[in-house]
């Protein structure tokens, strides 16, 4: 469990439009990685290319190479479906199926590709993931419920509890806390402290207090000109970017003078 | 609900919109009050003259001295043809609205809403005539396939005289019903959480998957609305079923071969001819399709109910 991944010349694309250009970064496994950066500066579609959702999108397409240890997820013949697996995801909204018990939605990913487990194995994998999403104790008595049921801040432990149950090597959150309150969002990071241990998180956030709080390394992310593509302006050590950075514009934007 | 307190002032704009609303709802629910209290008083006054068992005759006299008349072979007709429609229909129409919503791509998608959308605007009459011409003739092969292979069961059982049956009436029935079915599927399906759909692609989901997963799911219940909407529209065709059908007070147990009836195709056959009390028994044939609609519609609404909670409108 847990890989590093290595991007290295990574371009995406919307149609013509150029959204993200040139970017070369890697990030160790173990470990939390956040990307910040003004809005629209790519950070979310940079992050989409690192599980091949970017292309999801209609006209998404990416140049570049995107290497997990030594699998290259663009490579000839590497079918986005098993990408996805390797690589979960959490959303900016918590979006755990309407349709779905509380216990079928951790179950969700494990029932998928033809892969059937027993009932008592299921039992173990999704109890031991709620637990692991710290949402066990509250919701161990409504499994059969519906995830809609539940506030934001346990529906999107709910869905860091289902992208943990198919036993990703990476975890990508992409603005996790954006749409909860400051309780559900300190639930949150402590999840995120806990789940480091196990794999290689890479999360977006608005949020510079929660980049600090909970990431080990942080990359900045900047555009020249609305319209103009995103661009990497420097990755380094969460403490160095935040107390000395060696770009102005990483400075510029720590500091509140723009973003 | 409007503000009774009589310290605030009502705006005169409120009150007319309020005045009207109401009004349009209480029209409403006289009319219908009106149509069911019609149609049993009618249907009392034709029962009491019946000689038959209204519910298990095979026959339908009404116009005789003294009238014998029964609804069976209607009930039984009606049933029967609309559960083909629905069999043939629903599967196909969700197929459509799956690839419409889902697979193709936008032009063609566009394209084929198109077409499906003018399925409906044919009038009844014209589906009769192609499926009196041209239908029931091309069905001959068909359904001597289907003897062949099945007329053992009785029920699927032929003789190569031409299919003016029930059978030909379903397939004509689920065509003309498609087009509802598929219209309001494609629209639930367009409006499946596009959030959802992303969570199941990112936990590794093929496209089929997303859709067993998410798609299909949330739109159960428009899929059931939908059908109801078809079945509805099957139940009370008349002018497609009565050119089509070869109509006959029997119930014969092949559905391949002539003969049968529905309830609006008895009526709209039989009407002209029929004098007072018949008339009043085609009324109380009425009344009956009036509450089978009823309870279909009730039925479908149950089975919506039963899973409200996980509707996806509360997401």
């Amino acid at each position: 469990m847990a890989k590093r991944i290595e991007v290295s010349g990574l371009t995406a694309y919307y149609g013509t439009h150029k959204a993200i250009e040139d970017i070369t970064l890697h990030v160790e496994p173990r470990s939390v990685t956040a990307f910040i950066g003004p809005s629209g500066c790519g950070k979310s579609t940079f992050l989409r290319t690192l599980n091949r959702m970017h292309e999801v999108t209609p006209g998404g397409r990416v140049e570049g190479k995107v290497m997990l240890d030594d699998e290259d997820l663009y490579g000839p013949g590497v079918d986005p479906v098993s990408v996805r697996r390797t690589v979960g995801m959490v959303f900016q909204r918590p979006n755990p199926f309407p349709t779905m018990s509380i216990y079928d939605n951790v179950a969700a990913g494990l029932k998928l590709n033809g892969v059937s487990y027993r009932k008592s194995e299921l039992d173990d994998i999704v109890e031991k993931n709620l637990r692991a999403a710290n949402l066990w104790n509250e919701v161990k008595d409504r499994l059969g419920k519906p995830g809609s049921g539940l506030s934001g801040g346990q529906q999107q432990r709910l869905c860091i509890a289902r992208a943990t149950a198919v036993e990703p090597e990476v975890l990508l959150m992409d603005e996790p806390c954006s749409a909860l309150d400051p309780i559900s969002t300190l639930a949150i990071e402590d999840l995120i402290d806990k789940l480091k241990s196990q794999y290689t998180i890479v999360i977006v956030t608005h949020n510079m207090q929660q980049a600090a709080r909970v990431s080990d390394r942080t990359a900045f992310f900047n555009l020249a000109a609305i319209g103009q593509p995103g661009k990497l302006i420097e990755v380094d050590s969460t403490d160095r970017i935040f107390s000395n950075p060696s770009v102005q514009a990483t400075e510029d934007y720590i500091s509140g003078r723009f973003g | 609900m409007p503000a009774t307190n009589k310290n605030t002032t009502t705006r005169l704009g409120d009150r007319v919109f309020s005045t009207l609303s109401k009004g349009s709802g209480i029209a409403l629910l006289v009319i219908m009050a009106a149509i069911a209290l019609f149609l049993a008083i009618r249907a009392v006054v034709a029962i009491r003259e019946d000689e038959g068992n209204f519910l298990t005759t095979f026959q339908w006299d009404a116009n005789a001295d003294p009238p014998v008349f029964g609804i069976a072979v209607l009930l039984f007709g009606t049933v029967v043809s609309s559960v083909i429609a629905m069999a043939l229909a629903v599967p196909v129409a969700v197929g459509i609205a799956l690839f419409i919503s889902h697979f193709a791509p936008r032009r063609l998608a566009t394209t084929i809403g198109y077409v499906v959308d003018l399925l409906a605007a044919v009038p009844s009459i014209i589906y009769g005539l192609w499926g009196a011409l041209y239908l029931v003739p091309h069905m001959t092969g068909l359904f001597l396939w289907l003897d062949q292979f099945f007329g053992w069961t009785k029920v699927l059982a032929y003789d190569g005289t031409p299919a003016r049956s029930l059978m030909t009436v379903g397939i004509l029935l689920a065509i003309m019903v498609l087009p509802i079915i598929t219209s309001v599927t494609r629209e639930v399906f367009l409006q499946t959480p596009k959030a959802n759909q992303e969570a199941a692609l990112a936990l590794g989901a093929t496209r089929w998957e997303v859709i067993r997963m998410t798609v299909l799911p949330f739109g159960r219940s428009g899929v059931i609305s939908a059908s109801m909407l078809g079945l509805g529209r099957a139940l009370g065709e008349t002018m497609a079923v009565a050119t089509v059908l070869s109509p006959s007070f029997l119930i014969d147990p092949s559905l391949l071969e002539s003969g049968g009836g529905t309830f609006a195709q008895n009526i709209a056959s039989q009407f002209k001819e029929a004098g007072g009390t018949g008339r009043d028994a085609l009324i109380a044939s009425g009344l009956v399709l009036f509450v089978l609609t009823l309870l279909v519609n009730g039925a479908a609404r149950l089975i919506i109910a039963r899973r409200r909670e996980y509707s996806g409108a509360n997401a």
